[in-house]
């Protein structure tokens, strides 16, 4: 049976919801299903008490989120679109993520902040940024991007579980991929990455969408005679290293695909790391993919000219083979 | 309660001595003069109420009884402190006393305390949450949207803003058009209350009705209380800005100095109310001195706390 990434969203929130009577979940619309639909008829079977709407106040939502968590509740915020996020950064940054920490283990903030991000054609400038480098600066958060509605569904679960903040970063354009679920599966770990297609001549290192673009491109690789490796790496802090390691060390070349912006970018910290740690095991530099130096324009062309696709990561990962020789 | 502003006013002149003499790292906020708002609002609370605080916090972590020496250490970071020298003064928590957090950041704890409402409202639990704020607060925007939010869910959380007519070092007149914090729960829907904040018989009448509103469910309410920073900003604040004149009357405006004239003309004996200065000094020092002599925390565990151990304490990032 097929399901579409956000009708698996909503079967996990529906299932922990059942679950756990602390979770609870909150947001601008999501008592009447939310912007995309993730919440819908969740009100009418957990009790308006449990789905809340909340007015547009990011800054004060988050905020009373972080101290519901404080006290008991495992509350699963809804914030429309990361772009809005930037109003919750006092809350997330100064409290939320420090919570533990300044308090010397004393308090924990168990709190999902369910997000999405990415451009998926004329949501432009304010509606499509991939923002996650941000909070992968911080301390005290975790920040999980998944790839597919299987790996969605269970690191959502996984996340709720957790007791950290958590920040969980949808793509719009995945929301209407479907995908299978398993049913017995265990949930993943948070912090542990998974290989999409194992190959041995490359690794591309790629998160949320652009796993998919990823794979499309080891497809036309492959039909060149390349074998790229692609690992999922699901949760960005923390970071997987011994997946990245267990890769490199076989293909000797890695290459950082995302749809964020290079400059600082999560790329940015990952190529660094595999630089410092596996410089001896590399026949080529780091190679990065991203998003080129512009806001998101609206006009489709435009759109498309500044979003990586697969043929920039063919492009990079074949310079990758020749600068190996 | 006499003995409870003694004990503020005792301890916030050992952080200001200790704080200029460089022993306290930091920045700290003294609450000096604002002590009858912290005595009379957190002595009517019960031990599972929360309460989160501002910058200016020592005074409601004391009044909420949370130990003085740990208090103390904390502010001197040490080992012993609340947070283990984690938090130090702006991020006091005593987590089993109800202290749920201070913070740095004007305005940040007002939407934690409507959380904490919130948690309670759900767990069907009778507690309520307390945040103390200046009005420099009431500039921000959280401000608003959490008064709007609070109000709209009905949540039993007691804003309490300590109106000390400064927001840092700027007067009220030149960072506010509205004179009265208490104007703007009006438009919210939000029960409200203006009162002579350095009258600690005030103070406590406010409170226990304002409490009492928040027991049953009424929703929020703001108490305004009108108080005067003797204090700079921080320590080491030089006050230009402030007037011979003003700083004067903030001296014959003091909270122990009203209580005392309260209780005398009540046929308390001045040496009866010395004593208990005294005592109040006598436990200041001797937590002070114990707090100064306590271990400093172990460099080695500078990573621990920041994810739950130990399944996340190895998180490089």
């Amino acid at each position: 049976m097929q399901h579409t990434f956000i009708e698996i969203l909503r079967r996990a929130l529906d299932e922990e919801l059942a679950r756990d009577p602390a979770v609870h979940l909150l947001g601008e619309d999501v008592a009447a299903g939310g912007a995309f639909g993730v919440t819908r008829g969740l009100a009418d079977k957990h009790g308006a008490a449990r789905v809340r709407n909340t007015p547009i106040s990011e800054a004060a939502i988050t905020g009373l989120a972080t101290g519901a968590a404080l006290c008991g509740l495992k509350p699963v915020l809804e914030i429309m679109f990361i772009d809005f996020a930037t109003l919750s950064m006092d809350c997330l940054v100064n409290q939320t993520a420090k919570y533990r920490y300044m308090s010397g283990g004393q308090l924990a903030v168990p709190l999902v902040v369910r997000t999405q991000a990415g451009a998926a054609g004329g949501a432009a400038a304010q509606h499509s940024q991939s923002l996650e480098a941000w909070f992968i600066h911080v301390p005290g958060l975790i920040v999980v991007a998944p790839s597919t509605p299987g790996e969605a569904y269970g690191l959502l679960k996984s996340a709720i579980r957790l007791g950290e903040p958590v920040l969980f970063i949808e793509h719009k354009r995945l929301y209407t991929m479907k995908g299978e679920l398993v049913p017995g599966v265990d949930l993943p770990s948070i912090g542990r990455a998974r290989i999409a297609r194992p190959g041995t001549d490359v690794t591309v290192i790629a998160y949320s969408a652009m796993v998919q673009t990823a794979l499309e491109a080891a497809q036309s690789l492959a039909d060149a005679g390349i074998s790229a490796e692609v690992i999922d790496l699901r949760t960005l802090l923390p970071l997987d290293m011994a997946t990245i390691t267990a890769s490199v060390s076989k293909t000797h070349r890695a290459l950082v695909a995302h749809e964020a912006v290079l400059n600082g970018g999560a790329g940015a910290e990952i190529a660094a790391r595999i630089g410092a740690e596996l410089f001896d095991e590399l026949d080529a530099p780091v190679l990065r993919v991203g998003c080129g130096f512009a806001p998101i324009p609206f006009a489709p062309e435009l759109e498309r000219a500044l979003l990586p696709g697969s043929a920039d990561l063919v492009r990079a990962a074949r310079e990758l083979m020749n600068l190996a020789g | 309660m006499y003995a409870a502003l003694w004990r503020i006013r005792l301890f916030e002149g050992q952080v200001q001595r200790l704080a200029a003499a460089g022993e306290i790292p930091g920045f700290p906020h003294l609450s000096t003069g604002q002590e009858a708002v912290a005595v009379g609002v957190c002595t009517q609370l019960e031990r599972e109420d929360v309460l989160f605080t501002s910058h200016r916090g020592h005074g409601h972590v004391l009044a909420k009884g949370s130990d003085m020496e740990a208090t103390f250490a904390e502010i001197l970071g040490r080992q012993t402190g609340l947070c283990g020298g984690r938090g130090g003064s702006m991020h006091l928590v005593d987590a089993a006393n109800g202290v749920l957090g201070a913070t740095g950041v004007v305005a940040g704890n007002l939407s934690l305390a409507a959380g904490a409402a919130w948690a309670a409202q759900a767990q069907g639990r009778e507690n309520i949450s307390v945040a103390f704020f200046g009005d420099g607060a009431t500039g921000a925007g959280a401000f608003h949207e959490t008064l709007n939010l609070a109000a709209l869910w009905r949540l039993p959380v007691l804003f309490v803003c300590e109106n000390n007519g400064y927001a840092e070092f700027t007067s009220r007149e030149e960072h506010s058009n509205v004179k009265h914090v208490s104007s703007f729960a009006a438009p919210y829907g939000i029960a409200t209350q203006t009162i002579d904040g350095n009258d600690l018989p005030t103070v406590i009448a406010a409170a226990r009705e304002a409490i009492a509103t928040l027991r049953r469910g009424a929703g929020p309410y703001l108490l305004e209380c009108m108080t005067f920073r003797m204090a700079g900003h921080y320590v080491g604040d030089s006050q230009q800005y402030r007037s011979k004149e003003e700083l004067a009357e903030i001296r014959d405006k003091c909270p122990i100095e009203r209580l005392k004239r309260h209780l005398m003309e009540r046929g308390v004996k001045a040496e009866e109310l010395d004593a208990i200065g005294e005592r109040a000094k006598v436990e200041v020092l001797r937590a002070v001195e114990r707090a100064r002599a306590a271990p400093r925390p172990d460099p080695a565990t500078v990573l621990d706390h920041v994810y739950r151990a130990p399944a996340l304490a190895a998180i490089r990032g």
